[in-house]
């Protein structure tokens, strides 16, 4: 997983709530058997005017010009603005493997759906929350001043505005740390191989039924 | 001491290691896995050159992609047919048991566990999967993962997971007639909201809960995710014991009886404290119907279809009318005059044998109406369609006009060939009804399988209590 410390980058905003993962990635994409190559594909629904299929090539395909992905004021962003909720629905990692393929490093919202928030990490993406208040302003802010880019450092947890306001973020440690170094969480995990074969030790007595082979 | 949660007994029993903050290793005891989200795992774990950790632990089916006509393994869309061989082939590399499409056993992998004893409670069981949390309603500590979890679970057998908080939802009181598991949860999610319960463990208790069929425990169970929440809980009890009894997995003799004494412990104690308590009256739930692109845009069938100019919030007026203008519903209509074209009766919600019989106890005798382009009933496992049509359910589905498919997720997500096409209008016994999930463009109205089977013989939603009373 790519490392993530800092960034500076074009904010792009998606004002709606409840962006759910199909609407991210549609099913008709889960059945590729890759991680990559579904940037093509993120938002295909509202981005497009015509029904996309796997393995097309998306370059000629009819855009819908009022989906804000499709504004030439927004190209290059790397940093998506929304409203609660982004994510719900299935736990498709496909979604955030889509959002990074597209280019994004950073979301912030006032809240997440746990199963993709989650995932997120896993995928070198920092989603972040921040309060109803602060996302109205920074909606506010984006839509009136074309370029609007914002910093992100993981390192001290804070988003600053160009007006230099610093607003400051949570993150739980562990996360931050694997995001951070980049860190790949089964090696961490399996640091812990002992740990692990003894709590099966312990359980193999307790609850033997648990480990019985499949009635195979 | 203070006494404990279900949730916080399953979850104390599972930590391998602590690493303060709430967040712990966790140990998985089931492993669950289907064709779509776990081809990239096997090729991470392959890259690393690892093995499972407990390949026993794992099973595995496939059920989204698959077409729910014969012959089963005709699979015309290439991309669907690779995502299914590789499935098959990644088990007989790994040595993971698998039901094949031509399994008798093969089904939506959240009703083939439990009817095979695979789910159990006091496990933990997770796959990737948002809907695993229907096997909470087995006292299981049961919740969706991602991909990368995927792996994760099978080189390791573990994940690290941070302490969700404790929300009890408490139903008490008669459910009137007509009126279904299905509708209790649509109605949870309606007062609570699609985010209510995120972070938060729900348990379902409550009388009416405990007067509840095991199946209609796994519908509620099935939608905790829609009310935002990984998992959903209800207490074991001697009808998820007598379930389980005989169930090919499940365990036998002295290990069963060690297993009953072990499992009657799972459930809340009495002076445990929820972080949150929702209550509600079952006497007082109608028969619910989704209007708009998200599961809690949700009214009682005798509604009408609520006006965005009364929402004082300004983000959720604005998702209400762009709602409106996809489903191409007007304010005011009342819900029983929204005509149908299409009615999906399946999916893990509502894919059960009692879920079919509800329907066809409404359907029995009686013809689709004419302006319904297509009615499917697709059971949603192999021993479901047994069962069914022993029964003699498939005739009475059959005679009446619906067409009776073979078991896979079909119309709940449309990977498979069973979709609503651009502007087609659904009622359906599935879980989401985001824009384009049933296919693109189409709508649809999430109600509970006897709903569905009047809607389908009506021709537009009507209220099934009427043909209770
Ligand atoms: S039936 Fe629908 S919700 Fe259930 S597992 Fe299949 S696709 Fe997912």
């Amino acid at each position: 997983m790519e490392k993530f410390k800092t960034l500076t980058g074009i904010v792009l905003p998606l004002d709606r709530v409840n962006v759910d993962t199909d609407a991210i990635i549609p099913k008709q994409f889960l059945k590729s058997i890759k991680r990559t190559g579904f940037g093509g594909n993120l938002f295909d629904e509202w981005r497009y005017l015509d029904r996309g299929e796997p393995g097309q090539d998306c370059s000629d395909r009819p855009l819908n010009p009022e989906f804000v992905l499709n504004q030439p004021r927004y190209q290059k962003a790397t940093i998506l603005l929304s409203r609660a909720n982004f994510g719900c629905g299935s736990s498709r990692e496909h979604a955030p493997w889509a959002l990074y393929d597209y280019g994004f490093r950073v979301l912030i919202a006032p809240s997440f759906a746990e199963i993709f928030y989650n995932n997120c990490f896993k995928n070198g993406i920092l989603p972040i929350v921040l309060s109803e208040n602060i996302v109205d302003r920074l909606f506010a802010e984006v839509e009136s001043m074309p370029g609007y880019a914002l910093t992100v450092d993981l390192e001290n947890q804070t988003v600053t505005l160009p007006d230099q306001t610093v607003i400051p973020f949570d993150i739980d440690p562990f996360r931050k740390h694997c995001l951070l170094n980049g860190l790949d969480d089964i090696s961490i995990t399996l640091q812990h191989v002992q740990e692990i074969k003894a709590y099966e030790e312990r359980k193999r007595n307790e609850t033997p039924w648990l480990f019985q082979r499949n009635n195979e | 001491m203070m006494g404990k949660t279900l949730y916080d007994k399953l979850w104390d029993a599972h930590v391998v290691r602590e690493d303060g903050d709430g967040v712990a290793l966790l140990y998985i005891d089931r492993h669950l896995l289907h064709e779509v989200t776990s081809p990239q795992a096997f090729e991470g774990l392959r890259l690393a050159g690892r093995k499972p950790w407990r390949v026993e632990s794992n099973l595995a089916v496939c059920d989204h992609n698959v077409p729910t006509t014969y012959p089963r393994n005709d699979i015309p869309d290439p991309v669907a047919k690779l995502q299914i061989d590789t499935l098959d082939r990644n088990c007989r590399e790994f040595g993971i048991t698998e039901f094949g499409i031509e399994d008798p056993r093969q089904g939506i992998i959240h009703i083939v566990s439990p009817e095979q004893g695979a789910t159990l409670p006091g496990m933990t069981i997770v796959c990737g999967d948002s809907h695993t949390s229907t096997h909470g309603a087995f006292g299981a500590l049961a919740f969706g993962i991602g991909t990368s979890e995927v792996e994760h679970v099978l080189a390791t057998q573990c994940l690290v997971q941070k302490k969700l908080k404790n929300m009890l939802v408490r139903v008490e009181g008669q459910l009137p007639a007509g009126v279904t598991a299905k509708d209790i949860i649509l109605a949870v999610i309606g007062k609570i909201g699609t985010s209510g319960g995120t972070g938060y463990a729900i348990e379902f208790g409550g009388e009416t809960i405990r007067a509840l069929s095991v199946e209609e425990r796994m519908t509620i169970c099935n939608m905790a995710i829609e009310a935002g929440a990984r998992t959903g809980l209800v207490a074991v009890d001697e009808k998820t014991i007598a379930y389980l009894k005989d169930k090919p997995y499940a365990p036998t003799n002295r290990q069963w009886e060690k297993a009953v004494a072990y499992w009657t412990t799972l459930k809340s104690d009495e002076d445990a404290s929820f972080d949150k308590v929702v209550t509600l009256d079952a006497a007082t739930i109608a028969p619910q119907v989704t209007w708009g692109t998200s599961p809690e845009m949700v009214v009682a069938v005798d509604e009408t279809i609520p006006d965005p100019e009364q929402e004082k919030d300004p983000e959720k007026k604005k998702g209400m009318e762009r709602a409106l203008t996809y489903m191409g519903l007007q304010a005011g209509t009342p819900i029983t005059e929204i005509y149908l074209d299409k009615i999906f009766i399946g999916s893990c919600t509502n894919g059960r044998i009692e879920d079919l019989r509800e329907a066809a106890k409404v359907v029995k005798g009686k013809k689709v109406a004419a302006n319904i382009r297509q009615a499917l009933v697709v059971p949603g496992s192999g021993p479901v369609k047994e069962q069914a049509e022993r029964e003699g359910l498939d005739r009475i589905f059959r005679d009446a006009g619906f067409e009776w498919r073979e078991p896979g997720c079909s119309m709940c997500l449309a990977m498979n060939a069973d979709r609503l096409e651009a502007g087609e209008r659904c009622a359906s016994t599935s879980n989401r009804n985001f824009e384009g999930r049933q296919g693109y463009g189409g709508r649809t109205h999430l109600v509970s399988p006897a709903m569905a089977a009047a809607a389908a013989i009506a021709g537009h939603f009507t209220d099934v209590r009427r043909l209770y009373s």
